[in-house]
């Protein structure tokens, strides 16, 4: 069975590719991976605001405490290993690439043009195959016009794809008002791939202390339906690589998103859940379902239900809509 | 260290000589004592940087418990034929005394470098004199002298060619901070220099002599009478031979870098008529003072003591002039009672014997001096009056100089005026705050001068007292050649004020230069500066015609991102204005030197210097000075005109730093000090102090217990005290039931405040309608500073409530005693203080303590103002330290004394029962002193039979009178850090459990040696970094309260103030009751840790949460009634450790450093938390027989 698939260019042993997330934190979970089949692993995102605030606090802690008085110049050994954070994630880059083959995909999310461009320039460097840009931002003012985020999302991209050779994917959001439309344009913009959909951060209320509570829900198979209208809509649209990446809990999801045109698969949330071998498991449950489709490889059945092959593509639009409500 | 060693580098005297030391040697016994701990830290910060000897391979340091750990643990790697070498200065050279004796008289060589120091006498000192290496002279250790940064370099490879040639050790010795803390440019020995300077015959030769099951030999025998004596003869022709040694290899030393050193080095008239014979950093003050004398007409030499012992007769000769009529020896150190101090009578038997031996046919005219004592100043101008002494017809013997010396009139009189001709250099001084990078700043700047031009540089750093707060004044000196001036700068080119707010409080001024270049960091604009200066500030800078600059360094660090830090700012204003450097080549060096300090730590914070450094030049001003001051000159007023008088007259001039001019008879000749003088100190160092919401307040008195400078204060009253309060004495209806008349306020002390902010924190009263206003907020200081002033006066009239009647069983309760430890100097946040507040709240007025030398100590008895007080019947904490290693004993010898003076007053009593009432004998031998009343009632029969006494004119009563006192149920506590509990102190820690005596120990766990910069100790977690611990410590921390809970007899507690406050309280309180030993490990937030202190209760939540610091109660009474006497007092841990450990930097700079062994020890500390967690949940529930039975 051969399962093999392109994703911005690159080749992959498999469709389902580990999405970022905090396992990549650790080289010994990347190799982990491998071992279990996975096509490519996106890494857990370098977030500029994090390293802006991280190595300005620990600079802060270090100054504050030199040469206070006389008897202690300083209160921390001076490493010279020392790394600042981005320093680290580029080192857990460069020593992953040392230990597997298969494709390693950074991933930023900047706050600053400046930001934006240095660090995608040294993930770049530190090895990476490809770079996910995670664009982070919630108009919140209400000033803010909606073309002004497009052209933001826009701009980063033009920037970060003048920035570095390797190919660029953005994970965009679905809250545009015209969601293909802006795909379109993030493509004409430079994207090599886009993944769907970045689950932006929703806080929760505790209604008796009433605080903000800020726990990190992991995605669930019901969660599924928006990038798969996505990017069965999409798919053979535009030239560029399509990346599902929300929901995916076993081969089931796998399967349905190849089916709608995703390139490739993401998935952390089954791996919080089950482990990281778990991988292997959907991969058997992916090619046992070929085997019992009569499907050889991957592109026999990509695509098989997005909008342009389905026997009915209206099926997509408002008349599904209805269907749904009728089916209720 | 790379091979390719730059010929010059700029860096300080520890550093100088550990440089060679480290490379030079294959083991370092190592142990922190100010001021040799930098040579230390370098050693294990190089050896875990892999870095090599010159032989290629790593040497192995290794931190010991002590200074006599570490000599003990010197001797036996170089009785097995390590080369070994170890780092130290006072109290620990004490403690390697023993060895010392034994390494001599075995003839193995080493060489231990010191950083010479005061030792503790009437008082601790941390600063430099000779005292310590005098006290080792008779070791049998030869004895080398460095006067200067680069002498330290170079004789620390002399000496260990001397040591290796002769077998004879040798102490190599600096002045301590004034060589050791020095910077200086200096010409670096390269690794062929340091290797062709240490034969590999004579190492093998070492390695030879070393025991061997091979080659087995005994050393070390026990000697009786018949042989001891001419065993101790056999070192002779060794010692003899050692000043030969010492010459080859400065000759040796000379060919192969061309400085040329001598055992005593003459300089100055060939034909001098008189000569001042120094040893240390003082030489380099006579010679050149000399040079100048000389050059006026004047027949002056200098003969500098470099090789002190063995004194060489012979040497010492050759040395001094024979036209020499007139000698002044000077000594930096003091014998009491002896006919001279040491230099002084070697010197006079070496001329003797020059008489007899050596065919001198007269003997000149000697006297001997004391000067510079714990880096008392010693100045050309000092030196001029001892040469003029010299030539009066009787000068001055066993004089002393730079002090006045009202009582013995040792002193000689000098003329602060002179100075030598200081054209050649620039010189500039900075003031500044320790937590604003002024230091680290000139530092960098002297690096750029230093390493980046021809020109020479020199900086030496003075702190004051306090850890909080610290003001600090950079010396600065730059030159076209050598810079040889060990003294502070007199008069400066460019005066830097970093703080606008030292304008009113320091006489800076004062060193300017006519002409000079004034830099202020200022609040207010060019054009607006001059209304703002003081008067006396005005007038300098008019008389001496000063340049004058301003710029808003704390603007500008704001807004780019700096934070409070100004001291890139300040530096690029130095360079802009002091015209060493070029401009835009300073500019350029400055960012150089950012990038490679910071590159480490992110182009982010790069980046923001870099901003930082442009954003400089465009607010730096200059200001049109007006023609007259536009403002009187004001007296500065140091303290309150009520200030008693000690303080108004030594106390004052201390605080207003002119504690120089204090005579000999205003010292107190015992080294006792009046309590409780911090109150006096108004030091205003925060911006932003907390402001009570009354309405708001629940009381809880959370604040005031957390507060770490005892500033927050709590009274409950009847409301007739607010008749008269002032406008905005803000109070509150006591929320408790039955007091209707009753008003409850929360008093902010504004002046003492360090603005740490935990007090909100500990709030828990949250605004509803607005969540970020709690009940107490930090609120900018200076519009509430006046009214606060008087609302603290009228706070203090109110009476402080009867602690008889306060349930302090509650922190609520606890609230309403008075602190009797308050405005200490330590760190704003710290997390040590607010347990010793409450002890003295609980127990103040009947409390000894005994405190190891540490933090605490420091904070709790350093100059000029210390924090213990007495509350207004005049009762209070008597606290006193003795040393690090022993302040167990210490302790136990007060609890002994109590108890012995106790015992003696109960006979002397029942002896006088007839005269002075059987019925109140009774009540007082049979009283229960376990509450606040009772003890109350008790000091009532007391005072009864002390006014009985006075009646009775017999020596019996005249005893009892003196002891009755101890009838009083005295409460002694032994407090100190892990430093010392878990390391130096341990064996007599252990010991004083062991004694049953009812001494209660509260170690102020930070777990690190704090006070010396954060070394790591027993006490320290796995996976934490800490100097000596650099690659993150891989030992767990030992469980001390389970080692104490093993004896049985032991009331153990570990508490966290600030995660269970109620627990923490009761567990003292239980301590405190217990009649026998109790231990008290109190998790102490510190600087070490490396976060914000503001957040440290949140952290101490966070420690308990993980299990990290379970809480923990072991009771003996209750084993004693059957009871389980193990209580653990934290719920199970619902947080992993590593939440908890990595808002911390000393976990976090390990994933940054080795992120693979960060990870294996954070899973590995998560195992160790979850064993003693399930161990101690086991023995919670075992039944009381489980426990050790107490009799």
């Amino acid at each position: 069975m051969d399962i093999r698939t392109t994703y911005l260019g690159l080749n992959l042993r498999s469709p389902i590719v580990v999405s970022a997330c905090s396992l990549s934190e650790s080289v010994d979970n990347i190799v982990q991976m491998e071992d279990a089949g996975a096509g490519a692993v996106v890494m857990y995102s370098l977030f500029e605001e994090q390293i802006r605030l991280e190595d300005a606090g620990l600079e802060s802690a270090m100054n504050s405490t030199s040469h206070v008085f006389a008897e202690a110049a300083n209160f921390f050994p001076d490493l010279e290993d020392y790394k600042g954070t981005s320093a680290e994630y580029l080192e857990r880059i460069y020593q992953a690439k040392r230990r597997v083959t298969m494709p390693i995909i950074g991933s930023l999310n900047g706050i600053t043009p400046e930001g934006w461009i240095r660090y995608a320039r040294e993930i770049e460097s530190a090895g990476a195959d490809a770079l996910e840009v995670n664009i982070f931002f919630i108009p919140a003012e209400a000033a803010f016009s909606s073309a002004a985020v497009e052209h933001r999302y826009l701009n980063i991209i033009e920037e970060v794809k003048r920035s570095v050779k390797i190919p660029v994917s953005v994970k965009m959001n679905p809250y545009f008002s015209s969601t293909a439309n802006m795909a379109q344009r993030m493509r004409d913009s430079g994207a090599d791939g886009l993944v769907l959909f970045n689950r932006f951060y929703q806080p929760d209320f505790n209604i008796y202390s009433l605080q903000i509570e800020n726990s990190l829900e992991t995605s669930s198979p019901q969660e599924i339906r928006l990038p798969l209208l996505w990017i069965a809509l999409l798919h053979g649209k535009l030239d560029l690589s399509l990346a599902a990446t929300t929901g995916v809990h076993s081969a089931r999801e796998v399967i349905k998103y190849l089916l709608a045109g995703a390139d490739v698969t993401m998935t952390a949330s089954a791996l919080y859940q089950y482990g990281i071998a778990y991988l292997k498991e959907m991969q058997q449950e992916l090619e046992t379902w070929m085997q019992h489709m009569g499907y050889t490889q991957i592109d026999d059945f990509r695509g098989r239900m997005s909008q342009q092959q389905v026997a009915d593509p209206t099926a997509f639009d408002r008349a599904n809509y209805i269907q749904i409500l009728k089916s209720k | 260290m790379s091979e390719h060693q730059p010929t010059a580098a700029t860096l300080d005297g520890n550093e100088a000589a550990a440089y060679v030391a480290y490379r030079v040697n294959e083991v370092c016994a190592i142990y922190p004592i100010t001021p040799s701990s930098t040579m230390a830290e370098l050693a294990d910060e190089w050896s875990s940087k892999q870095i090599p000897n010159v032989w290629g391979h790593v040497p192995e340091v290794i931190e010991m418990q002590s200074e006599g750990g570490a000599a003990g643990t010197v001797h036996g790697a170089l009785q097995t034929g390590s080369l070994t070498t170890t780092f130290t200065a006072s109290q620990g050279l004490m403690l390697m005394l023993p060895n010392m004796y034994k390494i001599a008289g075995e003839l193995t060589p080493t060489v231990f470098h010191v950083a010479a120091r005061s030792l503790a006498a009437q008082g601790l000192s941390i600063f430099g004199d000779h005292q310590d290496v005098m006290a080792a002279r008779s070791t049998g250790f030869a004895m080398l002298s460095s006067a200067s940064v680069q002498e330290a370099h170079d004789f620390a490879l002399i000496a260990q060619n001397a040591t290796l040639a002769s077998r004879v050790p040798f102490i190599h010795f600096f002045d301590g901070f004034r060589t050791s803390h020095e910077v200086n440019k200096i010409s670096m020995l390269s690794d062929d220099t340091i290797r062709t300077m240490i034969p590999d015959e004579a190492v093998f030769a070492h390695r030879k002599r070393a025991l061997t099951p091979n080659n087995p030999f005994i050393r070390g025998t026990a000697q009786n009478p018949d042989v001891y004596f001419q065993g101790r003869e056999t070192v002779n022709p060794f010692v003899e031979r050692t000043p030969v040694a010492v010459v080859n290899a400065m000759e040796q030393f000379y060919q192969l870098t061309g400085r040329r050193y001598a055992p005593f080095e003459y300089s100055g008239a060939a034909d001098a008529d008189r000569v001042i014979i120094v040893m240390g950093s003082g030489g380099e003050t006579v010679a050149e003072t000399v040079l100048a004398l000389n050059r006026a007409g004047q027949k002056t030499g200098v003969l500098q003591v470099r090789l002190f012992r063995p004194f060489s007769v012979e040497y010492f000769l050759q040395a001094l002039p024979t036209s020499t009529q007139q000698i002044a020896v000077l000594d930096r150190t003091k014998e009491p009672g002896a006919s001279g101090e040491p230099l002084y009578q070697d010197v006079l038997t070496a001329l003797m014997e020059g008489m007899q031996q050596y065919g001198r046919t007269s003997i000149p005219r000697v006297i001997g001096g004391r000067y510079g004592l714990s880096s008392k100043e010693f100045t050309p101008a000092m030196v001029k009056a001892i040469f003029d002494e010299l030539q009066k017809s009787n000068p001055k013997n066993h004089f002393t100089i730079g002090i006045t010396d009202d009582i013995g009139f040792t002193s000689l009189d000098y003329d602060q005026t002179y100075t030598l001709d200081e054209s050649k250099w620039r010189q500039g001084l900075f003031f500044g705050l320790g937590a604003d990078g002024t230091v680290g700043a000139n530092k960098n700047s002297i690096k750029i001068i230093g390493e980046n031009t021809p020109l020479y540089a020199q900086g030496y750093f003075v702190y004051d007292s306090k850890k909080s707060g610290a003001r600090t004044v950079s010396h600065l000196r730059f030159g076209p050649d050598p810079i040889r001036a060990p003294y502070l700068i007199g008069k400066a080119d460019f005066i830097a004020c970093h703080q606008f707010v030292f304008t009113e409080k320091v006489e800076m001024l004062d060193a300017a230069q006519q002409g000079a270049t004034f830099l202020l960091n200022s609040p207010f604009p060019a054009d607006q500066v001059w209304d703002k200066l003081p008067g006396k500030v005005q007038r300098s800078i008019l008389e001496k015609q000063l340049k004058f600059f301003v710029i808003d360094a704390t603007t500008v660090a704001r807004d780019t991102g700096m934070g409070t830090r100004i001291n890139t700012i300040m530096q690029t204003c130095f360079f802009a204005l002091s015209g060493v450097l070029p401009r835009e080549e300073a500019i350029d060096a400055i960012k150089h030197t950012i990038e490679k300090t910071y590159y480490k730590k992110g182009k982010a914070v790069v980046e923001q210097n870099f901003q930082a450094v442009d954003a400089t030049l465009a607010n730096l001003f200059e200001v049109m000075i007006p023609t007259a001051p536009t403002r009187d000159v004001e007296a500065l007023k140091i303290v309150a005109d009520e200030a008693p008088d000690f303080v108004q007259q030594v106390t004052a001039r201390m605080m207003a730093g002119y504690g120089d001019q204090l005579k000999v008879s205003e010292m107190p000749v015992d080294g006792t000090y009046p309590s409780g003088t911090t109150k006096w100190e108004k030091r205003n160092i925060a911006d932003s102090i907390p402001a009570w919401d009354a309405d708001m307040c629940i009381q809880c008195g959370n604040c005031a217990y957390v507060c770490p400078h005892a500033v927050i204060r709590a009274k409950f009253y009847h409301e007739k005290f607010l008749e008269r309060a002032p406008e905005g004495f803000a109070s509150a209806p006591i929320n408790a039931r039955g007091f209707p008349e009753t008003k409850y306020t929360l008093q902010v002390y504004a002046e003492d405040c360090t603005g740490c902010g935990v007090c909100v924190e500990a709030c828990p009263a949250v605004n509803i309608f607005d969540k970020t206003k709690k009940a107490i907020n930090m609120t900018e200081k200076e519009s509430l500073l006046e009214t606060n002033k008087e609302q603290i006066r009228y706070f203090e009239d109110i009476p402080w409530n009867d602690r008889s009647t306060i349930d302090f069983s509650t922190v609520h309760g606890a609230q309403f005693l008075e602190p009797l430890f308050e405005f200490s100097g330590a760190c704003a946040g710290c997390g040590e203080t607010p347990y010793l507040k409450l002890l003295s709240q609980l127990f103040g007025d009947r409390l000894l303590i005994a405190n190891a030398t540490g933090c605490s100590s420091i904070y709790g008895g350093n100059l000029p103002t210390t924090p213990w007080a007495k509350n207004a019947d005049g009762r209070g904490p008597a606290w006193s330290n003795s040393l690090f290693e022993d302040n167990a004993e210490f302790g136990l010898g007060m609890r002994i004394t109590a108890d012995k003076q106790r015992d003696m007053a109960l006979t002397l009593l029942k002896q006088l029962e007839e005269q002075v009432g059987v019925d109140i004998v009774k009540a007082i031998t049979t009283a229960d002193q376990h509450s606040e009343a009772g003890i109350k009632a008790q000091r009532a029969r007391i005072d009864d039979v002390k006014e009985k006494l006075r009646a009775i004119d017999s020596a019996t009563a005249k005893h009892l009178s003196s002891v009755i006192d101890q009838l009083v149920r005295r409460s002694v506590w032994l407090v100190g850090g892990d430093g010392w509990a878990y390391d130096i102190g341990y064996g007599g820690l252990d010991h004083a459990m062991a004694s049953g005596k009812n001494i209660n120990i509260l170690v102020l766990d930070t777990e690190v040696y704090s006070n010396t910069g954060g070394q790591a100790s027993k006490s320290t977690p796995i996976g934490a970094i800490a100097k000596f611990a650099a690659g993150g410590k891989t030992i767990n921390k030992k469980d001390l309260a389970m080692q104490a809970v093993a004896y049985g007899n032991v009331y153990v507690a570990r508490i966290s103030l600030g995660a269970n406050p109620q627990q923490a309280l009761l567990a003292m309180r239980e301590a405190e009751a217990y009649d026998g030993p109790s231990l008290i490990l109190a998790y102490s937030p510190c600087i070490a840790h490396g976060y914000d202190l503001k957040d440290g209760l949140f952290q101490q939540r966070q420690a308990v949460d993980s299990g990290y610091w379970p809480l923990i109660r072991y009771n003996p009474i209750l084993r004693k009634k059957k009871q389980n006497p193990f209580i653990l007092d934290s719920p199970r841990p619902t947080v992993p450790l590593r939440e908890y450990a990595y808002a911390e930097l000393r976990y976090k700079m390990l994933t940054r450093s080795a992120p693979d062994e960060a990870e294996r020890l954070m899973k590995l500390a998560q195992e160790l938390v979850n064993l003693r967690w399930k161990n101690y949940e086991e023995l919670s529930t075992m039944p009381a027989s489980d426990f050790v039975p107490i009799a």
